[in-house]
């Protein structure tokens, strides 16, 4: 199982170890900063390597690494989800997941790592039942805990852990009952020179918000279930429920959480919400091209095209570039060759337009006209797979 | 207020003023200190000098203090093993708190103590705990049962901890159940023979239900043990798969993928007509989708799975292309991945998307991800007929990008693309000549020269290209060297009037003034060929090639059914069995796929021998083909003739080779003015045989002869050999000596052996001919063949390692599985240069025999890991028992008698050996040469009686009585030896001995 955790910063220094069984050398690490040295960019070190005597999985999140080591035929993906849990227990703790924050919190983070995992098995993985254990610090408890000598970590028994609901500590009592459920779906397409599209799919997730007192269950429908590809859930949701009825029935953890996540994916059509016209050419003579990139909505249904960013990553040869936009701002990276562009919200009346010209190299040859675009956006309220959206909610019981 | 004050340390007496602090009298005061040493600590400094002062701190009613001193405990304990003592007793009382958190808390800290005092304080403590009547307290508890057994595994077997954690698979709290597997596989895992986890139906149907209500985590442990389960019956198989399906649905992607394997494993057992195998089918897809919209970690697991999954059932993903495309922001580890999967999934329905993309990817700007996607176009035009021509024209718009790599990497799958379609793409060629000069990779300028030498006829200036190589004939690398060498034969043979000086030119360049072996015999077999017989010349080098299969990098059958059993683990990242990457204390353990009704695979239990399953995969791996060709050899060999071998059947081809060992050559040799022993391939003694031997080239090639092996096509002498043919045809079954030994071998084949292994003979020790342990096939194109000799005392190993891959192979390490008599490498194995393709080198690795002992079946089987540049590679060999009898095993007369009759006479063993025509002083002679001593000779009525010992190195003694009647070629021989296993080792090598 896993048998130590290093977190190691974007420089490559080690800031935080921990051992679930015998000591192991931070010399370990090496083999890693050695594939990090290959590697050049930190995205992509390779998540799986092998040492001598060790495995070496890492993730990278947050300028982070996590890297666990391992000595034992363990199931990769069983670290891998591990340690993005932890990265999402600290950022749940503390807001953030940096390493000035990890620092702040050393003593709090070390303990929370103790009681996620137990000889390299993992043992409380719920931000409910950690949370039950060792309070997230704030500002009004860190006061009262330097005058009283009170303390971060909890005396009682994490009852949930004992139920069959895990995931739920008993006792919840609110005096205004709500819920909330936020619908996100991601698109991820790729377009061609000319606008088709070659593939798309749909990334949904429901993110809920729940505090509702006693052990509340909960049921939510759907308007067209059929529309899912493939669907994952919390543990708290019934199954059989879902493969019967096509139904989610739920006893809900407290707080925040995520319900479900869902995949629709390219066989049923995907509506773009905006469209690209882009000119980038480079011409034969001289060391120079042109740059013309103009965007539009498309099928929008009405609504804002907000936070639109279009990132381009240029050809090695190109300079600078000299661009004018109408709407935004630009910036482009000399070291990476990345151009990125910032509109902000889509104006349907005023299309917003990048055009310029760019420096080349010179000497250097001609570089392929089409260097790949990025399109960054968001759009509020509309979900884009179009029907799933929750009709009913019902509470069906509330004990308080 | 946060925690980064710890971290400012003002003084120099940082040590000092903490433990003033830990001394001090305010609660308060007192636990800011030990705040400050956990910050230290978690740091990585050393704060252990403080223990005293810690553990101190630790009676308190105060939860975080305990906690925080716990923390630190578990750090140090180690370090400071008296001072552990003292946290005993709070220990045994926590662990008898009314909180069950306490007690918990207590019973876990304990078992992270890894200190052997404290461990036997733990027992009762535990005991009591794993029958908590709190789950929280029971699961920790079962845990703590497999921390223990890490660091005193001997205690909890006596402690009969086992017992109690089998007991609490069938608790009523899922968490404990779930916990009590996991420590169970864990333990498990240290002791592969130990069957822990047996399971029946009964506790299948326990797991089942905690399967359900346990958390994400335990559902991994569960669904990784269901796995191991063999159902007893399809029907079970299915009931089985119905409960784990709904687990696809986890949003935790390792429950996922543990569920994947557990079904995948038990599909087999279903009957493909079922309707319930359909829907299990497509229910798979989905899930498998949506791994890949995850953190690219994630993706990068579960695409090197489901690369396992493509192979083993491609019609689960058949209509899933797309989602393999690559993003322009995936991690380039993400990327390679997909390319594999998408050339894998690659149709005649998607071919025109997949190539559009490859297109695409082929203008990236990451070399190796180009180079990768212009590889896979190749591999699509072989893959599907229809897409070859888009396929050759779009490599041709990619050769006129002039952008070096793409260029090369073209021109080396093109060549493949003209194996795999002769006479229908060369129209290109001229396109391809114009790159010539800017190839500079060993590879490309190879492919480039075959591809020139294959159609000379069509280019005009053949000649002058090839001449333009000629130049630098001594800086190329070998591969290129060789191909060179062979396509200005073909020029020759198809325009014999323009080329007869350059032809002459490379023949003595290979000849003479080249040091690699490969190249002069290649050099002098064209030579001799041309000379003789112009007319057998071209029907040998311009004869047809066989066609190179469509389907290439499978993962050989055997290994992929292991591997899908390991689906989720690091062996399937790696594709490796576990056996061979996983540490030392686990055994070779092989999981098999249960045998499916449609296969008609017998369901096999999990063997242990590791011996078994390596004997077993050859024949799955080489083609039909190829194993007529072994039989064929086979019958060949079997008549015992003292004579030359015996004519091979008429074919021109083979005449020419026959003749080639004439005395045609030495006239050849005269010239020399150093001529080697026999004119080909001195370094590999079996391969002289295979001139007489081996049907004509066509028959040759097994059918898996990849695109890139496109290699020498009509190459002569050990070339010929090197297939998998004669793995095979010496060793039926493959790379066990005794086996090989007891073929009767013809008398020219042993005069060749004789030669081979020259130095051994002169000392009249009876060293075995190299047999080929590790076929080309099975080692990504390494061969080794080999041997053991003892030489002077020392045991060595006599390997020629043979490159049969296109790319050359370095970094070359040995090591050994543990034996029964410790065989180790006393040192690295020296291959100091890089291992061109096509070249052969000798390798002598001296053993000891101080290594680690492990009893094998076998006894004289030897498990080996070979490394090079490329992979791992594992076979399995048998040495002679003989290399272990030391050169001071003559005992003393005396010595003897009482030894002899020391020795119970149940431990005597009896054997026959038939057909030996030696009289009892060459025998004993021959022995000698053997180190087995004959310490007394005693006639009585017509028969001698010879009374013999050796001793083996690690001391065992054997004595022997041979009995030999003059006239009855049969010899009685009893042995005794206080170890009998050994006997039955000794009896063949006896037989061998005086055989040979």
């Amino acid at each position: 199982m896993i048998h130590s955790l290093f977190l190691i910063n974007h420089s490559g220094d080690i800031f935080l170890e921990k051992h679930w069984k015998s000591v192991i050398s931070r010399s370990v690490c090496d083999y890693f900063f050695e594939a990090k040295e290959k590697a050049v960019d930190p995205e992509n070190v390779p998540p799986v390597l092998q040492t001598p005597h060790h495995y070496l999985i890492t993730i990278y999140r947050d300028k982070l690494f996590f890297l666990s080591v391992i000595q034992t035929e363990v199931p990769p993906l069983f670290v891998i989800e591990f340690l993005h849990r932890v990265a999402d227990t600290i950022q749940d703790y503390f807001g953030d997941c940096s390493e000035s924050v990890i620092k702040d919190n050393v003593v709090t983070v070390y303990e929370l790592l103790e009681e996620m995992l137990d000889n390299g098995f993992p043992l409380a993985t719920e931000s409910n039942v950690l949370k039950e254990m060792i309070r997230p610090p704030t500002i009004l408890r860190s006061v009262v805990n330097t005058l009283t000598g009170g303390s971060n970590v909890g005396d009682t028994l994490p009852t949930g852990q004992l139920s069959n609901i895990p995931w739920r500590r008993a006792g919840v009592k609110y005096t205004n009952n709500e819920a909330y459920f936020d619908v996100i779906e991601e698109i991820d397409a790729i377009l061609d020179k000319s606008g088709t599209t070659v593939f798309a799919e749909i990334q949904g997730v429901i993110e809920a918000c729940v505090r509702l007192s006693g052990m509340p269950d909960l049921t939510l429908s759907f308007m067209n279930p059929r529309l899912f590809d493939d669907v994952s859930f919390h543990p708290c949701v019934r199954f059989k429920r879902w493969e019967s009825e096509r139904i989610l029935s739920f006893i809900p953890p407290d707080g925040n959480f995520t319900l479900m996540n869902y995949h629709v994916s390219s066989q049923n059509l995907v509506a773009i919400p905006v469209y690209v016209k882009q000119s980038i050419s480079f011409f034969e003579m001289g060391p120079c091209g042109r740059l013309d990139i103009t965007i539009g909505p498309k099928q929008t249904m009405g609504k804002t095209v907000e936070a639109l960013m279009v990132t381009i990553h240029m050809p090695k040869a190109v300079l600078s570039a000299n661009l004018t936009p109408t709407q935004g701002n630009y910036t482009y990276d000399l070291a990476t060759k990345v151009l990125v562009w910032d509109i902000g919200k889509l104006n349907p009346q005023k299309l917003p337009n990048l055009r310029g010209s760019l420096s080349l190299q010179a000497g250097a040859p001609k570089p392929e006209d089409n260097p790949s675009l990025n399109i960054d956006l968001k759009i509020q309220q509309l979900a884009i797979s179009g029907t799933p959206c929750m009709v009913a909610l019902t509470v069906e019981r509330i004990f308080s | 207020m946060t925690d980064s004050k710890y971290f400012t340390t003002t003084k120099k007496g940082e040590i000092f003023e903490l433990k003033a602090e830990l001394n001090s009298d305010k609660k308060e005061k007192k636990k800011e200190a030990v705040k400050k040493v956990i910050a230290s600590m978690t740091v990585g400094k050393d704060v252990s000098a403080l223990f005293p002062d810690v553990v101190n701190c630790m009676q308190t009613d105060n939860l975080e203090l305990k906690k925080l001193v716990y923390l630190y405990l578990m750090n140090y304990a180690k370090s400071q093993p008296d001072m552990a003592i003292m946290a005993v007793n709070t220990f045994v009382k926590d662990c008898e708190d009314p909180n069950p958190l306490i007690r918990a808390l207590a019973v876990r800290t304990m078992g992270c103590i890894r200190v052997d005092k404290i461990t036997e304080y733990l027992c009762e403590p535990l005991r009591k705990c794993l029958k908590d009547e709190d789950p929280y307290v029971r699961k920790t508890a079962a845990v703590c049962v497999a921390k223990l057994h890490d660091i005193n595994a001997q205690l909890v077997e006596d402690q009969g901890f086992l017992d109690t954690l089998k007991d609490l698979i069938s608790d009523s709290n899922p968490m404990v159940v779930a916990n009590a597997v996991a420590a169970l596989s864990e333990i498990a895992e240290s002791h592969p023979n130990s069957n822990l986890l047996d399971l029946n139906p009964q506790t299948i149907n326990k797991l089942l239900t905690a399967l359900n209500e346990c958390t994400e985590w335990g559902q991994i442990f569960i669904l990784d043990c269901l796995a191991n389960y063999t159902p007893r019956d399809d029907r079970e198989s299915q009931s089985i798969c119905e409960r784990v399906t709904p687990r696809l649905s986890h949003a935790n992607s390792a429950v996922v993928l543990s569920a994947v394997k557990v079904l995948m494993k038990f599909m087999e057992m279903l009957p493909k007509d079922l309707d319930y195998y359909g829907t299990l089918l497509k229910k798979l897809a989905p899930p498998l989708v949506t791994l890949l919209s995850a953190e690219p970690e994630l993706q990068y697991v579960a695409l090197r799975n489901i690369n396992l999954i493509v192979q083993r059932r491609p019609e689960i993903l058949k209509h899933e292309m797309k989602v393999f495309f690559v993003k322009y922001n995936d991690p380039i580890y993400v990327k390679l991945e997909k390319l594999d999967i998408m050339i894998r999934l690659a149709s005649q329905a998607n071919i025109a998307q997949v190539l559009a993309e490859l297109k695409e990817y082929a203008t990236e700007v990451d070399v190796d991800f180009v180079r990768k996607a212009v590889r896979a176009i190749g591999r699509c035009a072989i893959k599907v007929e229809q897409s070859a021509e888009r396929c050759v024209s779009t490599l041709l718009d990619l050769i006129q990008t002039k952008v070096n790599y793409v260029v090369q990497e073209a021109i080396v799958v093109i060549k493949d693309i003209f194996r795999k379609y002769p006479n229908k793409y060369e129209s290109v060629i001229a396109t391809l000549c114009e790159n010539l000069d800017s190839l500079d990779e060993p590879e490309a300028r190879a492919a480039m020269i075959w591809i020139v030498g294959e159609y000379a006829e069509r280019i005009d200036n053949a000649d002058e290209l090839l001449e333009s190589f000629l130049e630098g004939f001594h800086d190329e690398s070998t591969q290129v060297q060789l191909q060179l060498l062979t396509a200005i034969v073909k020029l020759f043979l198809k325009k014999p009037t323009e080329t007869q000086e350059l032809v002459q030119q490379v023949l003595s360049l290979a000849t003479q003034d080249s040091d690699n072996p490969d190249l002069r015999d290649r050099g002098y077999i064209y030579w001799r060929l041309l000379s003789t017989d112009p007319v057998a010349a071209k029907e040998v080098v311009l004869a047809e090639k066989p066609l190179i299969s469509e389907e290439t990098d499978l993962i050989e059958p055997t290994l992929l059914e292991e591997l899908i059993c390991h689906i989720g683990t690091l062996a399937s990242v790696y594709h490796k069995p576990p056996s061979a990457f996983v540490e030392g204390s686990r055994g070779v353990q092989h999981k098999r796929l249960p045998g499916s009704t449609g296969s008609g695979e017998s369901v096999e239990s999990p063997d242990t021998g590791s011996a078994a399953g390596v004997s077993e995969a050859p024949p799955a791996v080489i083609p039909s083909q190829g194993d007529l060709l072994g039989d064929l050899l086979n019958l060949d060999l079997t008549p015992t003739t003292t004579g030359p071998p015996p004519p091979p059947a008429s074919s021109g081809m083979q005449l020419g080779a026959m003749d080639l060992l004439g005395g045609g050559l030495d006239s050849l040799m005269g010239d020399e003015s150093e001529p080697p022993p026999i004119p080909l391939r001195t370094d590999t003694p079996q391969s002289p045989q295979l001139p007489h031997q081996s049907p004509s080239p066509p028959d040759y090639s097994p059918t898996e002869v990849g695109p890139r092996d496109h290699a020498g096509l009509v190459k002569l002498g050990g070339d010929l050999g090197g297939g998998p043919a004669i793995g095979t045809g010496f060793g039926a079954p493959p790379a066990t000596m005794p086996a090989s030994f007891n073929v009767p071998v013809s008398g020219g084949l042993d005069d060749l052996f004789d030669l081979g292994g020259g130095v051994g003979m002169a000392m009249g020790a009876f060293n075995p001919p190299k047999t080929v342990w590790l076929p080309a096939m099975k080692a990504k194109g390494l061969e080794i063949s080999g041997t053991f000799v003892r030489r002077a005392g020392v045991i060595q190993m006599e390997m020629t390692l043979t490159n049969k891959a296109m790319s050359v192979m370095t970094d070359f390490a040995i090591q050994f599985n543990r034996n029964s008599f410790g065989l180790a490498p006393a040192g690295p194995l020296q291959v100091l240069s890089p291992l061109s393709p096509n070249q052969s080198i000798e390798a002598v690795l001296p053993l000891s025999t101080v290594g680690p002992v492990m009893k094998m079946e076998p006894l004289n089987n030897l498990q080996v890991a070979v490394k090079n540049n490329i992979d791992v590679f594992y076979f399995s060999c048998q040495y002679p028992i003989s290399m272990l009898f030391a050169e001071d095993g003559k005992m003393d007369r005396q010595v003897f008698l009482a030894t002899w009759k020391d020795i119970p006479n149940d431990n005597e063993s009896q054997f026959q050996i038939k057909d030996c025509h030696l009289n009892s002083d060459a025998a004993s002679n021959k022995l000698q040469g053997s180190n087995i001593f004959t310490i007394a000779k005693r006639t009585v009525e017509g028969q001698d009686m010879l009374y013999q010992s050796m001793k083996l190195t690690n001391g065992i003694w054997v004595l022997a009585e041979l009995r030999v009647q003059a006239g009855n070629p049969n010899y009685t021989i009893s042995l005794k030896c206080r170890a009998p296993e050994v006997s039955q080792c000794v009896f063949q090598n006896y037989e061998t001995v005086l055989k040979n």
